[in-house]
């Protein structure tokens, strides 16, 4: 089986495993899970230099999951690559789990930073690069933003910041699936074109289809070339992507699929 | 009276014999470095300090990141921006994971002056307190200022420091001074009422008790530095020696260090209270002392609340 194959395959399993957890949780984001999935994949099972025996390992490549609502995504990969066992994964926002509602850093082995609040992941993310920097170790900090989350002025701060600074360790990706909450970021605020933006700010643009394997890798190896810019990794993403009835759709920005629908979408997801 | 050091000299000082001692410490500033004195650290150690420009939301949340490494971030700007300008990133990026930055800040209260209500930061220490995991405190003069920055660098997790523009009486001395964290300080004995201050009004509330004396009235004076976590033992012990207390803050009534009092012996000894502080007004424009006359904090106005308690006794 070729790389891209398996690969392909984990981001299958991965798509069940949020379908699963929100399901069985009865609340969660789907939608922004789901359009993330492929590159988290990529990130986790082929890119970043990681060992989930050591979460804290310090040399470890760090990935900050800035929009921070997407956290079925994070645990699901984690899960499967075993920083925790994958049954805790039905246990997603209970009382008794670790698995909060959005990444909890303290709670959850391998989350490398808390998220929640829009705009602020990618700040973080620049902390992190910056000590990298200062500490002349070779790891790289990896971020991903909502193409609605980056309407938020700090993110702007960040950009700025990070391409001054001329952070090349940083790679950040904005999940770029034109959606948000009450509908279609043309219709609230559109923030298009995002790479001419990015590249104004100083970072190395990279546009990409979101869900081909093969162009994420590809965008990934052009990202580790680049030196004294961020690198931004525009995506072009479905929201929902894998599940029919949720593909394009802002109603599953923030919805649990009931169980007849979790059925419906696991069955296409086989 | 003694000589008058401004805190935020001292916090420039600490900082900078900080970075001698500990390579962990850096230093983030939005363009105000030459006001909160980071510039002496900046100066000293380049590559440990960081100019995040006039983008301060982003400066915490890349102070946050940092501290995930293993760094000691100390992140300085004014209080009206260190605090309500990056609430949301101070909660959720730093208090919420406790992670170790501590957010030192000067030119807080209305003794800034001039500049007028915009940067005279009166809710400060309120919304500090509001978060958890957050100690916050507020050093009296330039020697428990250096101590604060000192304890603050060995105290692992988010810590709020206030400081002042304007020089502060020293009423501390260098050779005898012991600071204890989380503790509040009896530094005059008195039987009639106590004095609770914080910051510069732990001068105004020495001055104050000094003069009453004359008047036959003995007020105890403690210092209340760390106003989170509370000292509850030592607050109750003293208000039940006296039982009458009067707080004394450059801040907000509402919120600060005369909150955090009433809540204490609210639940605890009610006695008759009295809180000097700002009465929930923006500040405006004028010289420092007059401004203090002005919203009624000075040590004239501590004088007149401790007899109006000592009436309700």
């Amino acid at each position: 089986m070729t790389e891209i194959k398996q690969l392909e395959d984990k981001a299958r399993e991965i798509r069940r495993s949020i379908l699963k957890m929100i399901g069985a949780a009865g609340s969660g984001h789907p939608g922004g899970s789901l359009s993330a999935t492929d590159i988290v994949t990529a990130l986790y099972f082929k890119e970043m230099n990681l060992d989930s025996d050591n979460p804290d390992w310090d040399e470890r490549d760090r990935f900050v999951l800035s929009k921070g609502h997407a956290a079925p995504v994070l645990y699901a990969a984690l899960a499967e690559k075993g920083y925790f066992p994958k049954e805790e994964l039905q246990t997603l926002r209970r009382l008794d789990s670790h698995l909060q509602g959005h990444p909890d850093m303290k709670k959850t082995l391998g989350v490398d930073m808390t998220t929640g609040s829009l705009g602020q992941g990618i700040s973080a993310a620049e902390g992190m690069a910056l000590a990298a920097k200062l500490d002349q170790k070779d790891y790289r900090v990896f971020t991903m933003l909502g193409d609605g989350e980056i309407e938020e002025g700090q993110v702007w701060e960040a950009a700025m910041s990070a391409g001054y600074h001329k952070l090349d360790n940083l790679i950040g990706f904005v999940d770029n699936n034109h959606l948000q909450l009450v509908g279609k970021t043309e219709d609230i605020l559109d923030v298009h074109p995002v790479g001419e933006k990015f590249e104004a700010f100083g970072w190395h643009v990279i546009e990409i289809d979101g869900h081909n394997m093969e162009e994420i890798l590809e965008a990934l190896t052009e990202a580790n070339e680049v030196k004294d810019k961020p690198i931004m990794i525009v995506a072009n993403t479905v929201k929902g992507k894998g599940v029919s009835f949720m593909e394009g759709e802002a109603g599953w920005h923030g919805n649990a699929p009931n169980e007849e629908e979790l059925k419906k979408a696991l069955a296409e997801l086989n | 009276m003694s000589e008058k050091i401004a805190t935020r000299d001292a916090y420039g000082e600490a900082l900078l014999e900080l970075g001698e001692k500990n390579e962990d410490i850096v230093v983030f500033d939005a363009d105000v470095g030459s006001s909160t004195r980071v510039k002496h650290f900046a100066g000293k150690f380049p590559e440990r300090f960081f100019q995040m420009g006039i983008a301060e939301q982003n400066m915490v949340g890349t102070a946050a990141g940092m501290a995930t490494c293993g760094k000691i971030p100390f992140v300085s700007t004014f209080a009206v921006f260190g605090t309500a300008r990056v609430a949301d990133q101070v909660r959720n990026s730093i208090a919420y994971p406790n992670l170790n930055v501590k957010i030192a800040v000067t030119h807080a209260g209305i003794t800034v002056g001039e500049d007028g209500a915009t940067h005279q930061a009166i809710e400060d220490i309120g919304i500090m307190r509001s978060i958890p995991n957050m100690t916050v405190i507020v050093p009296g003069d330039a020697v428990e200022a250096k101590e604060v920055v000192k304890a603050a660098a060995e105290y692992d997790g988010p810590v709020f420091m206030r400081f002042t523009r304007g020089g502060v009486p020293v009423v501390f001395d260098e050779e005898e001074y012991e600071f204890k964290w989380g503790k509040v300080m009896p530094i005059k004995e008195g039987s009639d009422l106590t004095i609770f201050a914080t910051g510069v009004m732990v001068g105004e509330a020495l001055d104050a008790a000094n003069r009453l004396k004359e008047e036959g009235i003995e007020a105890e004076v403690v210092n209340v530095h760390t106003i989170k976590p509370i000292d509850v033992e030592g607050v109750v012990a003293s208000a039940k020696k006296t039982g009458a207390v009067v707080t004394a803050e450059e801040h907000n009534i509402y919120g600060g260090l005369g909150s955090a009092i009433a809540e204490v012996l609210g639940e605890n000894h009610p006695v008759p209270m009295k809180r000097v502080g700002v009465k929930d007004t923006f500040g405006r424009s004028g010289g420092p002392e007059e401004l203090m006359d002005y919203f009624e904090i000075s040590a004239e106005h501590v004088m007149s609340a401790a007899k109006e308690v000592l009436k309700r006794k």
